[in-house]
Parts: C-alpha cells; sequence; structure tokens
C-alpha cells in the first residue's frame, strides 16, 4: 500500500506545512502591512510536497550547506510559481515580501526536519508510522496552541497603542511605528492616567487586595492548623462544609450582600469590598493550607509541646517558618482572585474615586469610549498579575494546583 | 493513678478542643456573616414581591423655610415646613414632626392646628398617616418679642425631629410563591435550562480536552518548555474582564481583525457577528444546520480561559508517572498510541474525572466571562446570567434571587455528587 512508505509521508507532511506557513506568514504579512495580501494556496500545495521529497530523499547528506541550499530553492520555487509577486502586493513593499517568503521556506525546512527526520523512505512499520504521526501533530499542536493562547494577548496589546483614525481607517493595520513620538504611541495610556483616574483605580486595586491578602492568611492560618493538628469534634463535617461553600459562587449571593449592604450604607465603599472578599478566598486558603500544615510531620509539634512552648507559639515559630512557600503561594493565589475580581465590584461601586481595576475598566466599555482605551485599560489590568506571575511561577504554579479549581 | 492519667489527658482534650475552635472563630465568623447569612436572606428574599427601589426605605423628606427677614425693622415672619413621602408605594404611620421654637419668637398662629401643638418652645405635629406620594406643609406665623437677639434666635438652627413608622417588605412575614411561579412557568426557563447545560457540558470537557492535548505536548521535553508552560497560564491568571473584551475586539464584526481578515481573504462575504448573532446557517452535504454561533464563542472562550487549569493538573499527575513502565511497554512492542490508551489513559483517568466535576460546577456557576462577552443575549442566557437580568435589568430583586435559590439547587446536587466520587482522594 502506497500509505505505508515514507516517501508519501514526506509528501503529506510537506503539503500541511506548506499550507501552515503561508497561511500564517499571509496573516503576518496583512498585520505588518495594513494592506490586503491574497491568500493563493494552489502553488504551495505543489511546492511543500514537492520539498518534501527533497528533504527524504537526501536525509543522509543533511549538513548547514545542505539546509541553506534547501531553503533558497524553495524560496525561489515560490517566487516563480507565483511570477514573481506571490501576495498580490503593492510594488513598494518588495523587500518586506521577500523576507516573508524566505521565512516561509525556513519554517516549512524546520518543521520538515523535525517530523521527517530518520524517516526513511521505503516500507514503514506501524510503530514507525505512529511514532512520525505524533512528532508530526506534537511540532502542529505546539505551534497552534502557543499562537491560540497569545494572539488575543497580542491584539490587546497592538490596539492600545494606535489611534482612533488608523483603527477606523484599517482594522488590520496593527504594525507599530516605533519612530513615533512616545507621546502619540502611548497615548491612550497617558490619557487614562490624566482623564480617567486610572492612578486611583490602580492604588484601589492594590489596596483591596493587599488587605484581601493580610486579612486571609490572618484568619486562614490559624484556621488551618487548627483543622490539621488539634483534635476537634465534627473536623470532618467541618472540612466538608469549607469545601461546600468554597464552591458557593458569589452570582448566588450578590442580591442579599447588594440588599444588605445597601442598607447598612457599606456598599459603594472600599471598606465593604474588604469585607466581602476575604470570605470568598478564607474557605479557599484553609483548604489549601490544611493540606500544607498536615503535610508537615507532627514530632517536631509534639517535641515543641514538650519543651514548653504554646500551640499559638508553635504556629509562629514552626509552623509558619516551615511552610513560608506554601503560604507565599496561597498569598499569591489569593492576590490574583482578589485582583480579578468583577462582579462584586461592579455591583458595589458606583463613584468613581473608589472604583477598582476590574470596575473602571468596565465604565470604559461605553461606545463613546475609543477602543483602544478600553484595551489600554486591560493591559494595565493584566500587567501586575503578569509581572508577579512571570518572577514568581513556581508558586503560583503550587498555588494554583494545591486549590486552584476555584475559579 | 491511671485516673489521673485519664484525667489530664481529658483536660488536655478539653484544651486543645477550645484551642481549635478559638482559633477557628473568627474563620466561622466572617464566613456566616458573608456568605451563610446572605445565602438565607436569598431564601428569604425569594419569596418576597422585592423589586430594587424597595431597597431605599420610604422616608418622610422635611424642608423648612422662612418667609421674611427678621430685622430690627420687621417683626414678622414665618416658618414654613413642606414634607413629603418619598415612597412611591408604601404609606408612612404615626407620623410625628417636632421641632424647637426659638426663645425671642413667639408663635401667632399655627396651621393645621388639628395636627399641631405647641407647648412651651416645643412644637409637635402629629401627621398621624401620610400616604404614598403625597405631601403637605406646616405653616407658623411668628413675630419677635423682647428676648429676640439677631444671631441667636434663627428657627433653622435646631433641625426638626422626624419620627414615623412604614411596612418594609424586606422584613416583613409575607411570603407568597411568586417568584417561582415566574421563574418556572416563564417559556425561557427551558431554553435557560437547555444553555446553561450545553455550555457547561461542552464548556467543560473541551478545556479538559484541551488541557489534556497540552499536557501531552508539554510533556516531552524541550528547549524552552517551561516558558511555553508559563505562555499557556496567561489567559487563566489574566483579569477576565481584560481578556473577554480582547475577545470581543478581536471578532467584532466592524473593526475586529478576524471579520476584516477573512472578508479580505474572500473566505466570506460579509463580516459575522460572532457574539451577536444567535444562529447562523452551516450547510453539509445539503443540509442546513442552525448553529448556535453566539454560545459556540463563548464556549470557545471557557474552553480558551481554563484549558490552561485542566492542564496543569494533568501535566503533574503524569510527571509524577514511573517512566518506567513505559520502558518496559516499549521493549513489549507497544506503539506509542497503544502506550497511551493502555497506559497514560488509565492513570490519568482518576484526576480527569475528578477535575470535570469540579470544573462543571464552576462552569454551571460562571457569570462574569458570559456577561461581559455577550451581556447574555443572542441565545446566552444561562442561569447565573439571568440572575443579574432579573434582579438588576428588569430590577426584579425577588425573581433574581429565586434563580439563584435555582442555582443553589443545581450546586447542592452536583457537590454531593463530587464528594461522593471523588472519594478521599481530594480531602
Amino acid at each position: 500500500m502506497f500509505w505505508k512508505y515514507g516517501l508519501f509521508f514526506s509528501i503529506l507532511s510537506g503539503g500541511i506545512w506548506g499550507i501552515f506557513w503561508q497561511i500564517f506568514f499571509t496573516v503576518v504579512g496583512i498585520l505588518t502591512f495594513g494592506t490586503p495580501l491574497s491568500l493563493d494556496l494552489s502553488q504551495i500545495m505543489i511546492i511543500g510536497p514537492l520539498a518534501g521529497i527533497m528533504y527524504i530523499k537526501n536525509q543522509k547528506f543533511l549538513s548547514i550547506k545542505f539546509h541553506l541550499t534547501a531553503i533558497i530553492i524553495i524560496t525561489f520555487l515560490i517566487f516563480i510559481s507565483h511570477l514573481g509577486n506571490p501576495y498580490q502586493a503593492e510594488d513598494e513593499n518588495q523587500l518586506i515580501i521577500f523576507i516573508l517568503i524566505l521565512l516561509t521556506s525556513f519554517f516549512i525546512w524546520v518543521s520538515l526536519n523535525h517530523s521527517l527526520y530518520n524517516l526513511s523512505p521505503g516500507k514503514l512499520s506501524k510503530h514507525d508510522i505512529e511514532s512520525f504521526f505524533i512528532k508530526f501533530m506534537w511540532g502542529i499542536g505546539l505551534i497552534i496552541l502557543i499562537l491560540i493562547t497569545l494572539i488575543p494577548f497580542y491584539i490587546m496589546i497592538m490596539t492600545s497603542l494606535k489611534n482612533q483614525q488608523s483603527l477606523i481607517l484599517n482594522p488590520l493595520d496593527l504594525s507599530v511605528n516605533l519612530n513615533t513620538d512616545f507621546k502619540i504611541l502611548f497615548n491612550s495610556y497617558i490619557e487614562l492616567f490624566t482623564n480617567f483616574n486610572f492612578h486611583l483605580f490602580l492604588i484601589n486595586s492594590f489596596i483591596v487586595s493587599c488587605t484581601t491578602v493580610i486579612i486571609t492568611l490572618f484568619f486562614s492560618i490559624p484556621g488551618a492548623y487548627a483543622l490539621a493538628r488539634l483534635r476537634i469534634p465534627n473536623k470532618k463535617i467541618f472540612s466538608g462544609t469549607v469545601i461546600l461553600i468554597y464552591l458557593i459562587p458569589s452570582i448566588v449571593l450578590i442580591i442579599p450582600l447588594y440588599a444588605i449592604f445597601s442598607y447598612i450604607g457599606l456598599r459603594n465603599s472600599l471598606f465593604g469590598l474588604i469585607l466581602v472578599y476575604p470570605a470568598t478566598t478564607i474557605p479557599v486558603a484553609l483548604y489549601m493550607l490544611r493540606g500544607y500544615f498536615s503535610a508537615l510531620s507532627s514530632e517536631i509539634d509534639d517535641a515543641a509541646l514538650m519543651d514548653g512552648l504554646s500551640r499559638i507559639q508553635i504556629i509562629l515559630k514552626i509552623a509558619i517558618p516551615l511552610s513560608k512557600p506554601a503560604i507565599v503561594s496561597v498569598g499569591l493565589y489569593v492576590f490574583m482572585i482578589a485582583w480579578n475580581e468583577f462582579l462584586i465590584a461592579f455591583m458595589f461601586l458606583d463613584d468613581p474615586n473608589i472604583f477598582t481595576l476590574s470596575r473602571g475598566i468596565m465604565s470604559l466599555n461605553s461606545s463613546e469610549i475609543p477602543q483602544q482605551h478600553l484595551m489600554a485599560g486591560a493591559v494595565i489590568a493584566t500587567i501586575p498579575v503578569m509581572i508577579i506571575f512571570l518572577y514568581l511561577e513556581k508558586f503560583l504554579i503550587s498555588g494554583l494546583s494545591a486549590g486552584g479549581v476555584k475559579g | 493513678m491511671t485516673n489521673i492519667k485519664k484525667k489530664n489527658k481529658n483536660t488536655l482534650l478539653e484544651k486543645e478542643k477550645k484551642l481549635g475552635l478559638i482559633l477557628l472563630l473568627p474563620t466561622i465568623l466572617i464566613v456566616l456573616s458573608v456568605v451563610i447569612f446572605p445565602l438565607l436572606a436569598n431564601f428569604w428574599i425569594s419569596f418576597k414581591p422585592v423589586s430594587l427601589g424597595d431597597l431605599r426605605p420610604p422616608t418622610l423628606i422635611v424642608k423648612e423655610h422662612i418667609k421674611g427677614k427678621l430685622s430690627d425693622k420687621n417683626h414678622l415672619a414665618e416658618i414654613k415646613y413642606r414634607y413629603r413621602n418619598s415612597s412611591i408605594k408604601y404609606d408612612l404611620e404615626n407620623v410625628i414632626i417636632k421641632d424647637i421654637i426659638p426663645n425671642g419668637l413667639t408663635v401667632k398662629d399655627l396651621q393645621p392646628a388639628q395636627f399641631c401643638k405647641l407647648k412651651l418652645k416645643e412644637l409637635t405635629c402629629n401627621l398621624d398617616n401620610v400616604s404614598s406620594r403625597s405631601s403637605g406643609k406646616i405653616l407658623i406665623k411668628v413675630h419677635k418679642n423682647d428676648q429676640w437677639q439677631k444671631e441667636l434666635d434663627n428657627p433653622k438652627k435646631t433641625k426638626p425631629l422626624v419620627t414615623f413608622s412604614s411596612k418594609n417588605v424586606l422584613t416583613s412575614f409575607e411570603f407568597n410563591t411568586e417568584n417561582f411561579k415566574k421563574v418556572f412557568s416563564a417559556s425561557e426557563f427551558f431554553e435557560v435550562l437547555k444553555v446553561s447545560f450545553y455550555y457547561t457540558i461542552f464548556g467543560t470537557a473541551g478545556a479538559l480536552l484541551v488541557g489534556l492535548l497540552a499536557a501531552q505536548i508539554l510533556q516531552k521535553s524541550f528547549r524552552g518548555r517551561s516558558l511555553v508552560r508559563g505562555l499557556l497560564l496567561f489567559p487563566y491568571v489574566s483579569p477576565v474582564i481584560a481578556v473577554a473584551f480582547a475577545w470581543v475586539i478581536l471578532f467584532d464584526p466592524f473593526s475586529g481583525i478576524i471579520n476584516s481578515m477573512l472578508v479580505q481573504m474572500n473566505v466570506i462575504d460579509q463580516p459575522i457577528n460572532f457574539f451577536g448573532q444567535k444562529y447562523t446557517d452551516i450547510i453539509i452535504f445539503g443540509y442546513v444546520f442552525k448553529f448556535p454561533l453566539a454560545l459556540s464563542m463563548v464556549i470557545a472562550f471557557e474552553i480558551w480561559r481554563y484549558f490552561p487549569l485542566s492542564f496543569l493538573f494533568i501535566l503533574a499527575r503524569m510527571q509524577s508517572f514511573p517512566e518506567e513502565v513505559y520502558d518496559a511497554a516499549k521493549i513489549d512492542g507497544a506503539s506509542p498510541f497503544q502506550q497511551f490508551i493502555y497506559i497514560s489513559l488509565p492513570f490519568l483517568i482518576g484526576i480527569m474525572s475528578i477535575l470535570f466535576l469540579l470544573r462543571f460546577i464552576w462552569t454551571f456557576n460562571k457569570f462574569d466571562d458570559i456577561f461581559l462577552l455577550t451581556g447574555g443575549n443572542a441565545g446566552t442566557r444561562t442561569f447565573t446570567v439571568n440572575v443579574y437580568e432579573q434582579a438588576f435589568a428588569i430590577s426584579n430583586l425577588g425573581a433574581g434571587a429565586a434563580v439563584a435559590v435555582v442555582i443553589f439547587i443545581f450546586l447542592l446536587t452536583f457537590s454531593l455528587l463530587f464528594m461522593r466520587y471523588s472519594n478521599k482522594e481530594t480531602f
């Protein structure tokens, strides 16, 4: 059967990679020029498979020189097949077109080099076919996964740097001219901080989130210790209740909270938020910390008790220092929940001076305020979480995996 | 001897019990006041005809005016109180207005005389009943006497004191099941039910599958793996409001990149309103399918945002797996697919079913995402969005609370199922 031969797979993967990269770079081209480029896949459907055959037939002679030659050949083929202007772009963009084609060829070849490596052109065993298939899907899967994850963020940042006119004129033009004046480029951000009180929102968000973290830890550390170590009646029921409470969403509580807080006059205040947030985070923190504390050896506690330390002293001098990383990750996780919280902030806050970032961005969502302001607001809200995340990824990941089924 | 030991042990146990409860007390208190009490209050409200306007309790607004400026030449003035019931729905009962007339003034005339009395300098008006929306006034003619001093004897110096009692729907003991009747009888109930389950099942399963795929891809070690692992968590750790609006702008029918791109590449003729169109026709082999577009987009967002979570859990689980088993399988001639199906999958099925149940609960409870993407329009109204819609868009708090009760009952059922099936593994 023909489909059991390595040659067939080289043709197949050549075709698929060719189409994939052609689409990818056409999109990249459109977004960098903002001019329409047509997508024509018929030529690459022939050139791609040819490249695949070229790779598998010459597998024994792989060297840098061969790789370079191959890339040049593919580039040349793409040019010739399109009569010199594969994207039917305007003449002024010829150089960038050339670079795009070069990149297309380069990536096709690198991809082929990954998926066809060590594949013989002859008849293949079932094992080899599956290995090839997995390798091939791995490459495509990885790239698609990364692209899908990042595209909305890319759009967010690029849109925030544009101005109203160019967005309306051509929504596709996401190119950013780095030579433009700083003030024009970051116009939306400057606008948000000067005219839309975003500095206040940022401070408010920090106050609310940090206070939530402090209160949560202050309440949940002793509670978690008690649940992990002390002999309390009905401990099981209590732990179960904690989890049940942790599953109750704020949408179920929002109506009574709205009514009660309106009545007692705490609704439109940061204090009200600081009262509600810990109640939603303490059960999670309790649940996570209890796990960590139970994992600590209880012999240390017993020894400390023998030495005459009280339980409170044990918590302060032994449990907390020993589980510092755990406490950091719980703290970060709680910070993230409080920082990202939307519903309660949206329902509670009416006064623009005490808006948190989530609430502030919601107020930008109107037809009178240009899109790039909205996106700049989104970037401002995202950056602090990202910085924390990148710096302390390890902590946060362990925090997420310990209790992070919430969200 | 043994008795003393036993006694000691018991007191130690008592002490521990006491300390444990003290340590847990702050948590219990805050959870009781901000979670349990509101939860009960929600049940309470769901049986009452409460609207958003009822949150502002009816009051009597009283304003005091003085006509005529008292001076050395002018001896006469008129004090006027205008009062008004702020509520358009509820009457005020036992209304009493009290005020002090300054020493330097003598009252000549009091209107309406049947309600108001003057006892020394204290004015007491017993208005009894002020019905909703109604208003009235009290007129007092005064002239200055010998003790009058310009600075001291301004009648406005003392504020009128108002006492009254009113009926309050929120605290009264009147209940009915109107809200539930409304929620269940509405034709949209089944639509909402269908959409909720559609969203929850596909969103959860999709996120789990993509998470499994991502974990498979990232299990293989390659250069930059930890960086990619970090990148893949971005959707989950970013604020929902930021990413939701990024999606809205990305798919915007007028200025969105996806639409302009598809139009320019001649894939579609006209821009598609991804988040605003309930159905789109898809033709497969001549059959016209009604594809729920907006709902699918919302589900896609849900998958995009929450696959990192399943991915993280599954990857952690996979990395705890002994490598030797795969080596043994390879020696036995198992193909990669067989390894996946017969070794990895059975090993992962436990964590995946727990993840599915937990994520199912969370997705069912999800509000922010749909609210921000579509506002619950175009066939994407789930129960959670319906709570907001009823309570705050239509201003019927009672009906919203009734929907919240329905959600809570579902939640309770799911949680009990979850606790039963997850056994001891997670606790």
